[in-house]
């Protein structure tokens, strides 16, 4: 029978590509484990200000509580979700179906940040930002099943944009990120300047990632009359936009509203100094911080801590906490139980000192506006800025009320 | 403040000059991607990669040797477009007999290859690469400050195209090369060593594509997305050209930039896809181009 | 293509008979062992292959813009789902007309030129649909359009379980699949082979080689475009990921793999490029050199890809 042979190696063809397939895992064992997913950007633009540093800090924090870790045991994995949403959607959505991951942490870039909450909450598992800043995570697209850790860009737009406007530069022209963080920057700080009774003379919107060349942007804004360049970017895109406005002689006042110590590290104090900038955590700001980053540095010797990575270690402290606190059964059985718990636990741990989460996922911790230090002033590596001003948490961050989250409502 | 008609054409001005420097590569790059075409009959989508690989061996002739960005400029090239003799005496020359959408195919597939490695090595963040010490500063044009080093590179490249163009139309070579594209049988009876030609004709389309590169490394920094975001362009540039014609796509590689520029003053969203319209209005009106010959 | 018409089942060989057993109980025994978010995304994979197929393997047009129907597919099953609340079919149907609204035009302006021109000028108009995406409203820009409820079948079955949406999804690509073999064993079908063959000859016969060439790129975007519809149900997510000239590419790279003019090669090829990516996807930036490689080795070693080459060996059709 010929056809019955040819049908057979066909099988056999068919089968081999079968078994190659990912196949589904069950596992049985004592002690339940749990998993913290880090997701974020690897390869691209924000890769030092959240990548491996991040899962470094991750893994600090696990490695610091093995010894309090009631009846379970934490493992950290990782993966890059090259800043595109679908795979950022694909990762979570796979990890939390078929990876048994109970909390995905970080996840920079607001629109990869939005689109996994979407995930953590279809499945109800937990999920734990602290690299993405769009407000709305914590806002209108808020989630039961979300913690905002680090920072949004409501403070970012309060304490750098508020600070330009308050030294008097009341004219603004933004260049913009063209995704879900760059656009709520632009509004939050939009909102700030008419408020102050400043005005906004156009923008900008560049396609993310991708974009080097920003030179006719500037140009735009230069011919614009703004006294402000608002940069609403972040990482790589940040460092070349303010490179390329020194080359262009540009006059405006630059105000980086999202910039982290790695970026000022990569831009160099003389290019840097005298900017003003945000952060909810600083490596030198108090012995508790040195303490921290002294831990760290052994595992990320070219990167010092910025305030994603430092969320990043609290966020995985506090995680373990909530676990504790309603034992592992639960803490499988519902990931809103776990961020629940989150939310009932005051938070402290060396980076964001003594804090709390609020019932719209927000962490509420101190904000710092700080100004990157002149060359001169310089004593050491990464000693870049000075403190300007202190906001606690009451003051810094957006009020439950005026954030529209509507799972707060009901 | 240069005013016409009542309105301030600085800004305009300032545009058309900034849309001159990616003009300038969009003509270098379809410049190459024209005379490969014209003899080889190959689409080489690996174009933008080997343009990649031009500013990322100059990087590397930075970082690790010192050798600076004048020597780079002849070093990479020789380089790059050694890559691509290999590479068409391995896999391309292979290919002629076949259908033509073959070689576009493996192409494609090197492309891909030489990009992933680079994204692997480097990221995915870009490498700044320093202006040289000649060219750093600005220059005041009146309307607008322009980096020294991107008027440079208008200037640079328009010699260059000119002077390719020069070498392919009025020196023997040239006609060597030009009667080889049309009749190859009958150029290889008069003696002339038709494999060679075509190598050496790849490895200079090659080499162009990474002295692009070796110029845009100062500008938009050494990164390992920089070809595949142009190739496209440049395709479309090489299609509204007329598809081989070498002249066509120097010219139009400029114009573009200007148009570019233009757009970008008067619509910026625009900007990224006014090439595809220009693109689709020369297509439905005139097939071969705008300087190709009806086929 | 050396099928032998002797005895065939409904223009089904009998190798293509078994061949086609042997996938309906993979389909059916599969999400048992494997997850069925991936099986799922290799189906709709597979349906878009197929489609491009359609045109490069039985008409000879290399279609280097595919991913722009799949994409705006995506897009537009996103959209009515999220914010017109469409039934499930009504979502992926509506996914296809819009692509194959945008076929019939774009496909008008592309044939008017043959081969790698031909190429060219597709690629260039998905680039173009890939700037209306970055700019059009709807489309939520880089963000994409997130957190897409799964919608209901024919408005009564709920699909929110993956093994339900799995069953509809299986169903959609068994009908594009039959529905594409049908076409190519159609005297429809045998024209545009002989167009592919010898396009002069075709039409020195009287044929209006145009006409049949932009029906089969309308029929092709169709599918294309339900098929990107029913990805964005299964994943409740519709981004510019899919309407890059990268996904052009790779969709190029598993029909050849799988084996171009081939009937089961496209699945094979989405079978393999998936899994693949799936393997490799932590590695970074492997997935795309593992990719190069195989687009390389298949052009310089076996044109004819998996399915072409084993076929070749077996001396039948599949």
């Amino acid at each position: 029978m010929e056809i019955s042979r040819r049908s057979l190696l066909n099988t056999v063809a068919t089968g081999a590509a079968v078994s190659a397939l990912p196949i589904g895992r069950a596992r049985a064992q004592a002690k339940p484990v749990f998993k913290i997913g880090v997701m974020n950007d690897q390869s691209g633009p924000y890769r030092d200000t959240g990548g491996l540093t991040s899962v470094a800090c991750a893994k600090l924090a696990v490695a610091e509580f093995a010894s309090l870790m009631q009846g379970y045991t934490v493992e950290v994995i990782s993966a890059d979700h090259q800043n595109k949403p679908d795979v950022g959607a694909g990762i979570a959505r796979q990890w939390y179906d078929q990876d048994g991951v109970d909390l995905v942490l970080d996840v920079p870039n607001s629109g990869v940040a939005l689109a996994v909450a979407g995930v953590a909450k279809e499945k109800n598992k937990a999920y734990v930002n602290s690299g993405a800043a769009s407000s709305d995570i914590t806002g209108a697209q808020c989630s039961p099943n979300t913690v905002h850790w680090t920072y949004d860009t409501w403070i970012l737009a309060q304490s750098t944009g508020g600070a330009t406007v308050k030294a008097g530069g009341d004219t603004w022209y933004f260049i913009t990120a063209d995704y879900a963080f760059g656009k709520k920057l632009e509004s939050d700080t939009t909102a700030l300047i008419k408020a102050a009774k400043g005005s906004v003379k156009g923008s900008s919107t560049y396609p993310f990632p991708g974009t080097t060349d920003f030179s006719s942007f500037l140009l735009q804004a230069q011919s614009s009359g703004a006294k402000v360049l608002g940069l609403a970017n972040a990482g790589g895109d940040t460092i070349n936009s303010i490179k390329q406005a020194k080359e262009f002689g540009l006059t405006m006042d630059i105000a980086a509203l999202l910039m982290f110590i790695s970026d000022v590290h990569a831009l160099g104090l003389d290019v840097a100094g005298g900017l003003h900038l945000t952060e909810s955590f600083y490596w030198d700001l108090n012995d508790r911080t040195r303490a921290f980053t002294k831990r760290i540095l052994p595992s990320t010797p070219k990167n010092y801590p910025n305030m994603d990575h430092a969320g990043c270690y609290a966020g995985s402290l506090h995680f373990m906490k909530a676990l504790n606190s309603i034992g592992p059964a639960a803490a499988k059985a519902s990931g809103r139980a776990i961020i629940d718990a989150m939310k009932a636990l005051p938070t402290d741990d060396d980076c964001f000192g003594k804090g709390s989460i609020r019932a719209d996922g927000r962490g509420m911790f101190n904000s710092y506006l700080f100004q990157v230090k002149k060359p001169a002033e310089s004593k050491g590596p990464w000693d870049y800025y000075k403190l300007i001003q202190t906001s606690e948490p009451a003051q810094a961050w957006r009020p439950l009320a005026d954030g529209g989250c509507a799972f707060i409502k009901s | 403040m240069l005013m016409v008609l009542g309105y301030n054409i600085g800004p305009l001005l300032a545009q058309s000059v900034l849309g001159m420097v990616n003009g300038a590569f969009y003509a270098l790059l379809s410049l190459g991607l024209a005379v490969i075409f014209g003899l080889l009959n190959i689409i080489n989508f690996a174009h933008g990669a080997l343009y990649m690989l031009g500013a990322v061996v100059s990087w590397w002739l930075l970082t690790y040797l010192g050798i600076g960005y004048w020597p780079s400029l002849v070093i990479a090239p020789i380089l790059v477009g050694a890559f691509g003799v290999v590479l068409e005496r391995t896999m391309i020359s292979k290919l002629y007999k076949l259908d033509h959408l073959y070689g576009l195919l493996l192409t494609f597939g090197i492309a891909l290859i030489v990009e992933g490695l680079a994204r692997n090595e480097f990221g995915s963040s870009g490498l700044p690469y320093a202006v040289p010490a000649a060219l750093r500063g600005a220059t005041k044009l009146g309307f607008m400050i322009m980096p020294t080093y991107r008027l440079w590179v208008v200037v640079a490249s328009f010699v260059i195209c000119m002077s390719t163009w020069i070498v392919l139309e009025k020196t023997s070579i040239g006609a060597t090369l030009r009667a080889a594209t049309e009749n190859a049988a009958l150029v290889q009876a008069f003696g002339v060593n038709v494999p060679r030609l075509v190598t050496l004709t790849y490895g200079s389309g090659v080499a162009l594509a990474a002295l692009a590169g070796v110029m845009a490394a100062p500008v938009y920094s050494v990164n390992p997305n920089m070809g595949s975001d142009v190739i496209i362009v440049v395709f479309a540039v090489v299609v509204i050209g007329g598809m081989g014609s070498i002249l066509g796509s120097i010219l139009t590689g400029f114009s573009l930039g200007l148009l570019e520029g233009f757009t970008k003053f008067i619509y910026p969203e625009a900007s990224g896809v006014v090439v595809f319209v220009l693109m689709i209005a020369v297509l439905l009106t005139r097939p071969a181009g705008l300087f190709g010959k009806a086929s | 293509m050396s099928a032998s018409t002797s005895s065939t089942y409904w223009g089904f060989t009998k190798a293509q008979i078994v061949a086609l057993v042997i996938m309906l109980a993979v389909i059916a025994i599969a999400p048992t062992a494997v997850y069925p978010v991936f099986l799922m995304k290799v189906m709709c994979f597979a349906l878009f292959a197929s489609a491009f197929n359609l045109l490069i393997g039985y008409v000879g047009l290399l279609s280097f813009g595919h991913s722009a129907y799949f994409g705006m597919g995506c897009y537009i099953g996103a959209y009515a789902a999220k914010a017109w609340g469409f039934p499930a079919e009504l979502c992926v149907i509506l996914a296809g007309v819009v692509a194959a609204a945008m076929g019939a035009v774009f496909g008008a302006i592309a044939i008017r030129r043959q081969g790698i021109y031909f190429a060219m000028i597709t690629l260039a108009l998905a680039q173009f649909t890939y700037f209306l995406c970055t700019q059009m409203a709807f489309t939520g820009g880089e963000d994409g359009i997130q957190q897409v409820p799964r919608p209901f079948l024919l408005g009564m079955f709920s699909l929110s379980s993956d093994m339900a949406i799995y069953w509809m999804v299986a169903g959609v690509f068994l009908i594009g699949f039959f529905g594409i073999f049908r076409i190519i064993h159609s005297p429809f079908g045998q024209v545009l082979k002989a167009i592919r063959e010898n396009e002069p000859r075709a039409i020195s016969l009287g044929y209006r080689v145009d006409q049949y060439k932009l029906i089969a790129f309308v029929l092709s975007t169709f599918i294309a475009g339900a098929a990107g519809g029913m990805k964005a149900l299964v994943f409740g997510i519709a981004t510019l990921s899919d309407v890059t000239w990268q996904s052009s590419g790779e969709i190029v790279l598993t029909t050849l793999l799988g084996g171009l003019g081939t009937i089961f090669g496209p699945a094979i090829g989405a079978v393999i490029v998936n899994t693949l990516q799936f393997y490799l996807s932590p590695f970074g930036s492997w997935v795309t050199i593992t990719q190069g490689i195989i687009f390389v080795t298949c052009v310089m070693l076996f044109r004819r890809g998996v399915i072409g080459e084993l076929a070749d060996k077996l001396k039948i059709a599949l």
